[in-house]
């Protein structure tokens, strides 16, 4: 297997196009140049930074680092999907409830990957551990962020229908089962939607890393079917724990609906 | 028989009994907590205090069976579904009162959105009295109603409370209050009630 090996003064022309944007920026007065500055210069210390962390991992094989490193994945999707919410859930949950279901679908999917299909020695390796939990978990954590921003929404939306159904003897997840419903929707739909377009919209960056890393097409579109399954199982699953989490944090044992747990909307 | 006792939600701060087959007017000026209290005493948010039917505390029973036995009714219903009959669990079994309410029979294919403020409120009021409940919340029940169509519901409603249902009936309509109340309970901004014959 060989490939094209890049330095970093490869990457310099490319960058120019990264100028050419900036540059447009300010011609059409977009008061974007700013933004491009700052999420270029972050773009590239992030993954340089992340470059030397997966060497170090790789090379260390540790159980405790592997772990650590996903620790601190679940933590940045936790405060994305936070950062995402109109509404965000009060307290400790606004990312206790992300943070756990991400954790728990995102845990649950890459295990089974590891132990049932790529199976390296030892099954927790971070050259197949870390990867495959950061594409399932960049996925679970849209659909998590997706679905609870729907149920909160709808709930503040809907709430006389709600409330309407639980007056007349309704349990809290009768009310709720149409606001869920559009929740699952919501939060499943990017999924769905890139599975019906790969291959023919869009070649996905893994397959497309690989292909030019000299691996053969047909055993690229075979990881990127594994790959493309486990987020499908990962992302209903987050988004299921997540609405269904949410809608218990929104109602109480005596099935009332409590918006009042609902901080007031974030200004825009 | 509905007790509450020592009733609190905010401000409100109220005790008072309902025989079987009494019907109270509940008044009081705009935002003084009339309908804090129906929704409370339905269970609809948390509140203190004792409430019993036939001195069965409403906590020895899940919840949504004390709302099927005590029910609430809002002013302005809320709709779950795009069509009407999806709302009721026999809609032939509504037409009757669907009729003497004055709406057409055929309603129940309408969707939601062609239904009038008035028209809402009626059905609303069909939906909650398919249930059969024991006590009945009401909340301004026929304030988007004309005046015949307000008389229609008053007349159903009388016709339930002779059956013993017992009623809380919120109206700013002081001539309604006294044809439909046996008593009028007036809510003060203190957040208490006090009795008035009417």
């Amino acid at each position: 297997m060989t490939y094209i090996q890049l330095t970093y003064g490869d990457l310099i022309l490319p960058a120019l196009l990264v100028l050419m944007d900036g540059v447009l920026s300010l011609a059409l007065r977009l008061k974007l140049e700013k933004q491009l500055a700052i999420a270029t210069v972050r773009m590239v210390l992030q993954l340089v930074l992340v470059g030397y962390a997966l060497t170090f991992l790789f090379a260390a094989v540790s159980p405790l680092w592997t772990a650590l490193a996903a620790f601190i994945m679940v933590l940045f999707a936790s405060r994305e999907i936070v950062a995402r919410q109109k509404r965000p859930l009060p307290g400790f949950w606004s990312y206790g409830l992300g943070a756990g279901c991400t954790l728990l679908a995102a845990g649950i999917v890459t295990i089974f990957a590891l132990l049932t299909e790529l199976r390296p020695v030892p099954w927790y390796h971070p050259r197949y551990a870390l990867p495959l939990l950061g594409m399932i978990l960049g996925n679970t954590m849209t659909g998590i962020s997706l679905g609870l921003d729907v149920l909160t929404n709808g709930l503040v939306r809907e709430r006389a229908a709600v409330e309407a159904c639980l007056a007349l003897g309704g349990t809290r997840y009768q009310a709720l089962l149409p606001i869920l419903r559009d929740a699952m929707r919501s939060g499943l739909m990017p999924t769905i939607n890139a599975m019906a377009a790969i291959g023919l919209v869009s070649l996905p960056g893994m397959m497309t890393g690989q292909i030019l890393a000299g691996v053969e097409p047909i055993d690229a579109v075979k990881y990127q079917l594994l790959i493309m399954f486990l987020i499908a199982g990962g992302t209903g699953l987050g988004t299921l724990a997540a609405v269904m989490g949410g809608a218990r944090l929104l109602t109480d044992h005596r099935h009332r609906l409590r918006l009042d747990r609902i901080p007031a909307e974030k200004s825009t | 028989m509905l007790t509450v006792t020592g009733l609190k939600r905010l401000h409100i701060s109220v005790s008072f009994n309902l025989q079987d087959g009494e019907c109270v007017a509940l008044q009081g000026p705009s935002g003084v907590g009339k309908t804090l209290l129906l929704r409370s005493i339905a269970d609809l948010d948390p509140n203190e205090g004792t409430v019993k039917l036939d001195g069965i505390l409403r906590e020895a029973m899940p919840a949504p069976a004390w709302r099927k036995r005590v029910t609430y009714l809002a002013a302005e219903p809320g709709w779950w579904s795009d069509i009407v009959q999806e709302h009721f669990k026999g809609w032939d079994d509504a037409l009757p009162l669907v009729a003497r309410l004055g709406l057409p029979t055929s309603c129940g294919s309408w969707s939601v959105q062609r239904l009038s403020t008035g028209e809402r409120q009626r059905l609303g009021l069909v939906r909650a009295l398919m249930l059969r409940s024991r006590v009945l919340l009401l909340d301004e029940p026929t304030s988007a109603l004309d005046s015949a169509s307000a008389a229609a519901v008053e007349s159903v409603i009388a016709e339930r409370v002779s059956n013993g249902t017992s009623v809380v009936w919120s109206t700013h309509d002081d001539a309604q209050a006294r044809r439909v109340g046996s008593k009028v309970l007036v809510m003060s901004a203190e957040g208490g009630i006090e009795e008035k014959r009417p």
